[in-house]
């Protein structure tokens, strides 16, 4: 199901990113937070806690660590504290992340 | 360390007296939280009002002072001597001083109860940072909880055309009578006063309803991303449907990197937290280490400003730039200011107390939203014996997730003395080490002898 986003997307300021997002193609102004662009996006879930429970940015000021995303292959990225850049690849964090190399964390 | 009204104003007045100043920050602007992305090129929406404008005149006196300001900069380890070890694009450094500062300002206090972990339910300032930052504005949102920051964020939603759907408060007559002898106390800050009585006057003439003396919240989601918020007023059960839900309970001091760096803290029984002990000038009994603004107490933005500027005077004091007699004669602009900003504090401390069963939630309640620790659980753990963060901390992992404690330590204080405010200064306050910021072991193994320099 789509979940509409709980914010008004923000205002257009002239230079924007285009990234992507669990492989769909996302437009956000140059100079916002990660965690806003995902925000304005959607009001679905962005992480995956261990027991399963979800969970998106909660206190974006970088206190709560609940907005951790992958970014470019990294794990544990704090979307809050992360300012969108053009082409990045950024994927819900699902779980506990894993260690290079292992099936199982 | 943090390029807030207090870092910035002694950034510029150490800079000014002929220091070589470098602050640090970990956001990508100066500003601090309350002047949030202030400098960042666009001119600041009127909704934000005059307060916030205001701080575009501190983040320019910073850009003339030759400070130099690195953003974008967390600081994770304070050592005596001082050592700071910074990490900035994936990259740690270490640079020596002979003074450093904390400022490191204030976190919202959290607001546990049963569903506060679903998407779609925030903290206010979370809400007011996007609003700052992006301008992006909330839809159909309900703020709960209590405190000046409140009724703050929901006026600046009225001027920005999205007035909150309803303001659900848990403050009682019984806090404002217990206030009231403060008030005349607090008429040593007009403006303030002022300031408060328009917020509520303009969320009056909005129509925003009002619950008062709220208590017992919960929230659930429906599936499709809306949050079904319940809670009791006047003894009956209400229940408000939203698509974002606003929490905020008041700010406590950031008080890890102090209590990592070693300094001595105390309990505030007023404000319910824990805060660096320091003198007038800030100096704490670490040699060379200062705090300043909202991280050594919470007195607002204005107070931030006066103490950043006492602490540049005596460090400049202490480096044989000026005498202690110049450093007095220079401070006392400073010091009144901050008289009067503190003059409205206990009038708000004892009007906006957190409710006890925020300190002690109910036992389904997420406590540590790191480790998915219960309130229940924690209750269990007590009852087997452990009497303190740490026996807690070691046998459920509440606070050893990578928020370290900064979601779950006053919740675990409030439920070890059974929601009791008088008791919860008698509970040591929980250990603090560096990384106080999660960096990666690859960034630490590259950390060199030869990435020191000094400031
Ligand atoms: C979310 C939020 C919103 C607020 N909004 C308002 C408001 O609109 N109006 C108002 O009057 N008051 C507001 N306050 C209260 C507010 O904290 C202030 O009174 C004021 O900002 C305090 O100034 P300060 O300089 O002490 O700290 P701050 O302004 O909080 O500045 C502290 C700075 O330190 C930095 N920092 C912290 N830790 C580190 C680290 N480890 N490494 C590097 N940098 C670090 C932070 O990034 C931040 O920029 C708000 C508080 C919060 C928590
Ligand atoms: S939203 Fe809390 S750390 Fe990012």
């Amino acid at each position: 199901m789509t979940i509409v986003a709980r914010f008004q997307p923000p205002p257009d300021t002239g230079a924007t990113a285009e990234f992507e997002y669990e492989g769909a193609a996302i437009t956000a102004p140059l100079g916002i937070s990660l965690a806003a662009a995902l925000l304005a996006h959607s009001g679905a879930f962005t992480r995956q806690t261990a027991g399963g429970d979800t969970r998106t940015a909660f206190c974006m000021m970088g206190v709560c660590f609940d907005c951790l995303v992958e970014v470019d292959g990294v794990p544990n990225t704090q979307a809050c504290m992360t300012s969108v850049r053009q082409g990045m690849v950024v994927r819900r964090q699902i779980g506990l992340r894993r260690l290079n190399g292992c099936s199982d964390s | 360390m943090g390029a807030g009204p207090a870092g910035m104003s002694a950034a510029v007045a150490a800079a000014d007296g002929g220091l070589r100043v470098l602050l640090l920050d970990e956001q990508p602007q100066p500003g601090g939280q309350i002047y949030r992305n202030v400098g960042a090129g666009c001119a600041a929406p009127k909704w934000l009002g005059k307060d916030y404008a205001a701080g575009s005149q501190l983040v320019d006196a910073l850009a003339r002072s030759g400070v130099t300001v690195q953003s974008g900069a967390a600081v994770w380890r304070v050592d005596g001597g001082p050592r700071v070890v910074w990490s900035q694009n994936g990259l740690s450094r270490v640079t020596t001083a002979p003074y450093v500062l904390l400022a490191s300002g204030a976190q919202e206090r959290p607001v546990p109860f049963p569903g506060w972990t679903l998407p779609g339910v925030m903290t206010a300032g979370a809400a007011q940072i996007l609003m700052k930052t992006a301008g992006m504005l909330p839809k159909d949102a309900v703020l709960a909880g209590s405190g000046p920051l409140l009724y703050l964020v929901a006026a600046q939603m009225i001027d920005a055309g999205c007035p909150p759907k309803a303001l659900v408060e848990t403050q009682t007559h019984g806090m404002l009578l217990r206030a009231l002898p403060h008030l005349p106390k607090a008429l040593f800050s007009p403006d303030m006063l002022m300031k408060g009585l328009g917020l509520i006057g303009k969320i009056r003439a909005a129509g925003v309803p009002r619950y008062k003396g709220a208590s017992g919240f919960a929230a659930t989601g429906d599936g499709s991303g809306m949050v079904n918020f319940s809670f009791r007023c006047k003894g009956k059960l209400q229940n408000l449907k939203c698509t974002l839900l606003l929490t905020h309970q008041g700010v406590t001091p950031s008080t890890h990197m102090s209590r990592a760096a070693g300094i001595k803290h105390e309990w505030n029984a007023a404000q319910h937290a824990f805060q660096p002990i320091c003198d007038i000038w800030g100096a704490t009994d670490r040699p060379g280490l200062y705090v300043a603004g909202d991280g050594a107490v919470i007195n607002g933005a204005s107070a931030a400003s006066a103490t950043g500027k006492l602490a540049a005077l005596d460090i400049l004091r202490a480096s044989g730039r000026i005498s202690a007699d110049a450093r007095n004669q220079r401070a006392t602009t400073s010091l009144s200011a901050l008289f009067r900003a503190r003059a409205i504090r206990p009038f708000l401390d004892a009007a906006y107390q957190p409710p006890a069963e925020i300190l002690s939630p109910p036992d389904q309640t997420i406590v540590c939203r790191c480790e998915e620790v219960t309130a229940r659980a924690i209750r269990q753990g007590i009852s087997e014996g452990a009497n303190g963060h740490r026996q807690i901390k070691t046998s459920l992992r509440a606070g050893m997730g990578p928020c370290q404690g900064r979601m779950c330590d006053a919740t675990v204080r409030g439920i070890l003395s059974a929601g009791k405010a008088s008791r919860m200064g008698g509970i040591d306050p929980p250990r603090a080490r560096a990384p106080i910021k999660p960096i990666t072991l690859g960034e630490l193994a590259a950390l060199s002898p030869q990435s020191e320099d000094t400031a």
